[in-house]
């Protein structure tokens, strides 16, 4: 086994194309619109989205493509650590909304007085902080406890949490959920006393986003290279084997699971600040299941992979969003199709078969 | 002339000012003029009986009290002239004089009901205002005038109108027409509305008979009636001053409940299996594709969805080319959608899925792709708004049980066509060489392969068949709810879930999760809303599979896997 994380090589990549993207905000607010080396706003923010997506398709690979368990659930986790900030940068509006009450204007709407308890504290910053780790890590354990223990795994697995997506999307659908309903929360004004909207404030929001992604490979790294990573591995090729073997899989498969359900969080509330919306819809079954296209295109099993694979579908999306707004679907679709039967290790693996290819020639 | 006979025949008349009332607004001036030229000819033919000034005077005061009484006693002469007042109240034509006559002003002519003379309107007259609350009472007075008239349905429609709420004012009228009605349909919800009306009544007497003259009835509309009876005001006393009524009203309402909670019961179980044979039809096909063959298929709603679509073209084929059969489309997009969504699933088995068996999980994301690209299609196809899809006229409608559940006809039709597709599925899988060779490739599929079946044609008109039973579902579903492109996603978590919980490959645990679930939800729903209700459900499948990963009916057996 390696003693360092990466080779000499893949750090020197990882860290210039790390350097790269935190030169972006830089150059935007360095540079005045209309010279050569400036970065439009818009771009940022793409980029910046694209982050959280890529952390969020790292930590389903982490599950998927390490463990063999395929989440059709994560984008639960997603929305929940987008709500649980959300929260907080709902109470940091403070009277500035449009009713000039103390509460959210969805409360005032509702004719409600007071805050319900579970919206208690939220106005403080590092209370939902933990709140963006806690939520999606409770709901996971607990999840994962039962749905372990009782030895459910393959497509049920991916079933059941899908309907649990599902039954979430609808509960959060309510208005008297607390949540807003189906526009969620929006129209946020200020973060820790800086204004959401200033470029400043982005672009810090932006190298935040950037670092915890570079933390989460690297964390990422450590695990699947670790002891704990190998029987992971082990898990997803032969389950009944390492169980005759003497190990109890359900352990290491609930650490991973709620890691990656925290992992997801975390981008979840990264996103919503600097999309400055979160609604229900976030948690609809089709949004998890692009979650599982990004770390399919990119490669899984790999940790690159995913990060690669959130950034080119979701450049693709944005290209034929605006290009060819009613061909996408039938693009997606086709990306699904083609991925599964075609490039099964995505774009990691096609290039690793290229290059094996090159040397025996 | 034209006066004379309609004086005769009453009828006639009032059947006239229906169809001015009934019609439009726009062609409300012009009918009215015709009506008021009409009444003028009257008034010269005949000594007219005009109305008592007496009871005309309130609607010119200020007392909203008094002048809803007037309304009633007014609509309570049941004829013609109180029907001309009524309606010139509601259209704002009539005037008060400042002496307090009451004048129906058309033109510049104005006609005093009193005195059933005309005469160029006086000078000084003004507008009677209506307010709502007035505006309500001469409606529902209006109403009660159509209990004369010669239309049956007419008359029974204003009946049933009856049964959502009368007043003390309207009992006379409503036992005028008691009195002269014969068909037996009308008749009782009449004695119905005339109890009604006469719970208001001063006379306790007249209150106790109307109170046990209800203890038949079984309308919701009565239960808050009949409970605040029992109230107390804030001075300690009784809403209801007598005690024999009071007494008599305990009675009626401890039925009312009861008949209602009968009733109510009843309506969860029929509205629950209905939701059940929409779930089997839904999961059915699934049943096959997924429990028989393990193909996680995430486009099965897609395959709904064009089922509903094929009964959606069927329909449009029929308008235009053969309106005169409309009523038989939807047996003709029996076989279309069956067909079509067999053709689908067979394409999509031979290109997409045969390559990825034994690989579930890339299977769910291949088909979510193909998913993707139907919905695409069909809302290219289509639009993307929702298509309409009518019922037949055999299948609108429905039957009314105990007074007042209706069981729509859609909704039971469509109970018994989900048992008779089972049915089929059954005899397919059991009876026929096609579902002996289908249980074989399932059971094991090496050694089917060695004694000579093919077992590529098989798994392509297993899948086929599942297909197709999906697009039967979609018939289903266009007939009871919306279509459009999004109609398969709304399906697909449900879809799973009944035959999870059924236990995969057990066409009898389908059935019964089903059913179950359906009714489970109906039950439900009353006490904690829809949505929860759902969210309930779908926790209770995900606990149920922890318990019982094998579903309901698990085949028994000793394998690790």
């Amino acid at each position: 086994m390696k003693t360092t994380l990466f080779s000499r090589p893949a750090w020197a990549g990882i860290l210039a194309c790390a350097l790269l993207l935190a030169l972006l905000p830089v150059f935007n607010l360095a540079f005045e619109p209309g010279h050569p080396l400036h970065v439009s706003s818009y771009m940022v923010a793409l980029i910046g989205k694209f982050m959280c997506y890529a952390m969020a398709a790292l930590a389903l690979d982490l599950v998927w493509g390490y463990t063999g368990i395929l989440s059709l659930g994560h984008g639960v986790f997603f929305a929940l650590g987008g709500y649980a900030h959300g929260m907080y940068l709902m109470r940091a509006i403070g009277r500035d909304g449009v009713y000039q009450s103390n509460l959210p204007d969805f409360m005032v709407f509702l004719d409600w007085k007071t805050y319900p308890w579970f919206w208690s504290m939220t106005d403080s910053f590092w209370y939902s902080m933990l709140l963006v780790v806690a939520v999606p890590g409770v709901l996971a354990f607990v999840f994962g406890y039962f749905a372990f223990r009782s030895r459910i795994k393959g497509v049920y697995f991916s079933i059941i949490t899908q309907a649990m997506t599902f039954a979430f999307m609808l509960l959060f659908f309510r208005n008297n959920t607390g949540f807003g309903g189906n526009n969620g929360f929006t129209d946020f004004k200020r973060i820790l006393g800086h204004a959401i909207t200033s470029p400043s404030t982005k672009a810090a929001l932006y190298l935040v986003t950037l670092g915890m992604l570079l933390g989460a490979l690297i964390l990422c790294r450590w695990i699947v290279r670790s002891k704990l990573g190998r029987v992971l591995q082990a898990v997803r090729d032969s389950e009944s084997r390492l169980m005759f073997i003497g190990y109890n899989p359900l352990w290491f498969k609930l650490f991973v699971w709620t890691l990656s359900a925290v992992l997801c969080g975390i981008a979840g509330a990264l996103y919503v600040p600097q999309v400055g919306i979160i609604n229900p819809s976030e948690m609809s079954p089709g949004n998890s299941i692009e979650m599982v296209i990004w770390a399919a295109v990119g490669g899984r099993g790999t940790l690159l992979g995913p990060i690669i694979g959130a950034f080119s579908v979701n450049g693709l999306k944005s290209w034929f969003t605006g290009a060819f707004p009613d061909l996408w679907l039938y693009a997606l679709g086709l990306l699904f199709i083609l991925v599964t039967l075609f490039m099964p290790q995505g774009i990691l693996g096609l290039a690793g078969k290229l290059r094996r290819q090159k040397e025996a020639a | 002339m034209p006066g004379r006979t309609a004086g005769r025949r009453p009828g006639f008349f009032l059947s006239a000012c229906i169809a001015m009332h009934a019609a439009p607004d726009k062609n409300m001036n012009l009918l009215y003029k015709l009506m008021a030229a009409l009444l003028l000819c009257l008034q010269a033919a005949l000594a007219h009986a005009a109305i008592d000034a007496a009871l005309l005077a309130p609607l010119a005061g200020d007392d909203p009290d008094a002048r809803i009484e007037a309304v009633g006693q007014i609509a309570a002469l049941a004829n013609d002239d109180a029907y001309k007042v009524l309606s010139a109240l509601k259209n704002d034509t009539l005037y008060a004089t400042p002496e307090g006559r009451v004048l129906v002003v058309d033109g510049d002519q104005a006609w005093d009901p009193a005195t059933g003379a005309s005469a160029p309107a006086p000078d000084g007259i003004d507008g009677i205002t209506v307010n709502n609350r007035l505006r309500g009472a001469v409606e529902g007075a209006m109403a009660g005038l159509r209990l004369f008239s010669k239309d049956r349905n007419e008359r029974l429609a204003a009946a049933r109108a009856l049964q959502k709420g009368t007043d003390a004012a309207q009992a006379p009228l409503i036992v005028k027409a008691l009195a002269q009605e014969t068909d037996a349909e009308i008749k009782p919800l009449l004695e119905m509305a005339a109890a009604t009306a006469n719970l208001q009544s001063p006379d306790p007497t007249v209150r106790r008979a109307a109170v046990i003259a209800l203890s038949d009835s079984s309308n919701a509309s009565l239960r808050p009636v009949l409970r605040q009876m029992l109230e107390k005001g804030t001075d300690g006393s009784y809403t209801e001053p007598d005690e024999s009524v009071r007494i008599a009203a305990v009675g009626t309402l401890q039925k009312l409940e009861r008949r209602l909670a009968f009733t109510e019961i009843v309506g969860n179980l029929f509205y629950g299996v209905s939701l059940g044979s929409v779930l089997l039809l839904a999961a059915l096909g699934l049943a096959i594709t997924f429990g028989l063959m393990g193909i996680i298929n995430m486009a099965h709603g897609e395959l709904l969805m064009i089922g509903a679509y094929a009964t959606y073209a069927c329909q449009l084929f029929f308008r235009k080319y053969l309106p005169g059969a409309l009523d038989a489309y939807l047996l003709v997009a029996l076989p279309v959608a069956f067909l079509a969504s067999a053709l689908v699933g067979i394409v999509l088995e031979r290109t997409v899925i045969r390559w990825l068996y034994g690989r579930p999980l890339e299977t769910l994301l291949a088909t979510w792709g193909i998913s993707l690209i139907l919905m695409q299609t069909v809302r290219s196809l289509f639009g993307a708004q929702n298509v309409e899809v009518a019922n037949p006229a055999w299948m609108s409608g429905g039957i009314t049980v105990l007074g007042s559940l209706v069981l729509s006809w859609n909704r039971i039709v469509i109970i018994f066509f989900s048992l008779a597709v089972v049915a089929v599925v059954w005899l397919i899988l059991n009876k026929t060489r096609l579902g002996l060779f289908v249980r074989a490739v399932t059971q094991n599929r090496r050694m089917a392969d060695c004694t000579g079946v093919s077992t590529g044609r098989v798994d392509m008109m297993t899948f086929g068949l599942g297909s197709g039973i999906a697009g039967l579902g979609g018939v289903a579903l266009s007939q009871l709810g919306n279509v459009g492109p999004d109609l398969g996603q709304s399906y697909i978590v449900d879809s799973f879930m009944v035959v999870v919980l059924g236990g995969v490959g057990q066409l009898a645990g389908t059935v019964i999760a089903a059913f179950g679930l359906g009714e489970i939800n109906k039950f439900l729903e009353p006490f904690s809303g829809a949505v929860l209700a759902k969210i309930a459900i779908l926790v209770f499948i995900i606990i149920f599979i922890q318990k019982r990963p094998q579903g309901l009916f698990a085949l028994k057996g000793r394998s690790v896997e």
